[in-house]
């Protein structure tokens, strides 16, 4: 019987983002320019606020992955799988302190629909719910890398004070 | 003036909140622009006829018993229809008679910018997306609209992306505290989300009173029902900061490039 480890298991939540990020910047977008480059071009352009989550994402991946040497170097592995148009692409083994992280992500339509850890610290326990996670984190991932360009924002009602710092405020000055 | 790519923007302040207003499109100018001038007074009439922190508007008036149903502006009783609808599509997790006095605040925002975007759209606006303090219609695109991370404020939880009519709501205590109660305790829901939104081409109506019932229940019954709804997907972030979707939701969302 395992005991489980709360902190632990956050942190391999934490690595397996950062896997994903790494792998997501690896992906070519069909033009040749990379998601990363999405994301600079992001970062140059009139959209301070809204490029915020792109950065931070990037950001995020070093800073929770200290084995690696560089986030941008990641090459992932695609393979083609059963579905009609889907495929696995698998990111490369990423060090942590609890050791090495693996994510394989299933992308079909151009959206990834199942992500798992292939290789986690403790695969047993925790490999569920780094997966629970990864789904989503990943989306968001690559949301944020892609996502320079957002028209509005959808959020919990905010009073009209609460808009004067909101991103929605932001985008509204911006006027784009 | 519209830019090169005729486009309009307008913000607009009532009922307590900001109202945004992004029109593409836009061809006949003076005819878009009546129409916005309508859809912003039409934001305030309905302000005036439904606020529930006016003590003189019909809704206040109608639920002290001071004013007959028949003698209200007849949007009142549309709008006491619709959220009857919600009311029976919930099993009652939505209503607008909780502590004896008559609230349609859970889907009388959402209506009102669904109808200011049907105002536009029969002016001939190409494009719009009106989001009335975080709830936003959408009609034609494409649009992207990020959904605020509850957890970490000026960050996104991911992207929806749209072509044609969208009706996105969030609900949850980020912005105002906590204001969405169980009816049946009077207190927040046991298991409350950080944050859940509500997408159907439906429209907004359906998205904001969906949202407001569904965050009521919680987390585990919100996420059944939800998953059960035709036609309506959701988005969730937990108080722990796990989310989760329903089964068709990852088509509102962005592309991924792999």
């Amino acid at each position: 019987m395992k005991r489980r480890h709360p902190f632990r298991r956050i942190m391999v939540g934490v690595a397996a983002t950062a896997t994903g990020v790494v792998l997501l910047l690896a992906l070519k977008q069909p033009g040749g320019s990379s998601v990363a480059g999405a994301t600079a071009r992001g970062d140059a352009g009139v959209l301070p606020a809204a490029s915020a989550p792109a950065a931070s994402a990037q950001a995020s991946a070093p800073a929770s992955a200290p084995g690696r040497a560089s986030g941008s170097d990641a090459a992932g592995t695609a393979a083609g799988s059963g579905g009609a148009g889907a495929r696995t692409v698998v990111g490369d083994a990423v060090d942590t302190q609890y050791g090495p992280v693996q994510v394989r992500i299933t992308v079909s339509g151009g959206r990834i629909t199942a992500a798992e850890a292939v290789k986690a610290p403790d695969s047993d326990a925790q490999s569920q719910s780094v997966t629970a996670n990864a789904v989503p984190r990943l989306n968001q991932s690559a949301v944020a890398a892609q996502n320079a360009r957002i028209d509005t924002v959808s959020g919990a009602s905010y009073t009209s004070e609460g808009y004067r710092n909101s991103l929605q405020s932001a985008l509204d000055k911006a006027g784009v | 003036m519209p830019d090169m790519d005729g486009r309009l923007h307008h913000t607009e302040e009532s009922m307590g909140t900001v109202f945004s207003f992004d029109i593409r499109g836009v061809r006949n100018e003076p005819a878009v622009r009546a129409a916005l001038r309508a859809a912003v007074s039409w934001l305030h009439r309905v302000d005036e006829v439904f606020s529930t922190f006016r003590p003189e508007s019909e809704i206040a008036r109608l639920g002290r018993g001071e004013l007959a149903l028949a003698d209200c502006a007849p949007k009142v009783r549309e709008v006491l229809e619709l959220c009857a609808e919600a009311e029976r599509e919930s099993g009652g997790w939505f209503t607008v008679r909780y502590a004896g006095g008559l609230d349609p605040t859970g889907l009388v925002k959402g209506w009102a910018v669904e109808q200011a975007v049907r105002m536009l759209a029969e002016s001939g606006a190409g494009a719009v997306c009106l989001n009335g303090g975080g709830d936003v219609q959408l009609l034609g695109g494409p649009w992207r609209v990020g959904i605020a991370d509850p957890l970490r404020p000026g960050e996104l939880a991911t992207v929806v992306e749209a072509e044609g009519p969208l009706g996105v709501a969030t609900s949850g205590p980020a912005e105002r505290g906590c204001h969405i109660l169980d009816p049946r305790t009077g207190e927040p829901p046991a298991d409350a989300l950080a944050s859940l939104t509500v997408v159907t081409p439906q429209g907004l109506t359906w998205a904001d009173g969906r949202a407001t019932a569904a965050y009521a229940m919680g987390a585990a019954r919100a996420r059944a029902w939800l998953e059960a709804l035709p036609g309506t997907e959701a988005f969730a972030v937990t108080a722990a900061g796990e989310r989760w979707m329903t089964s068709g939701f990852h088509r509102h969302t962005a592309e991924v490039t792999a």
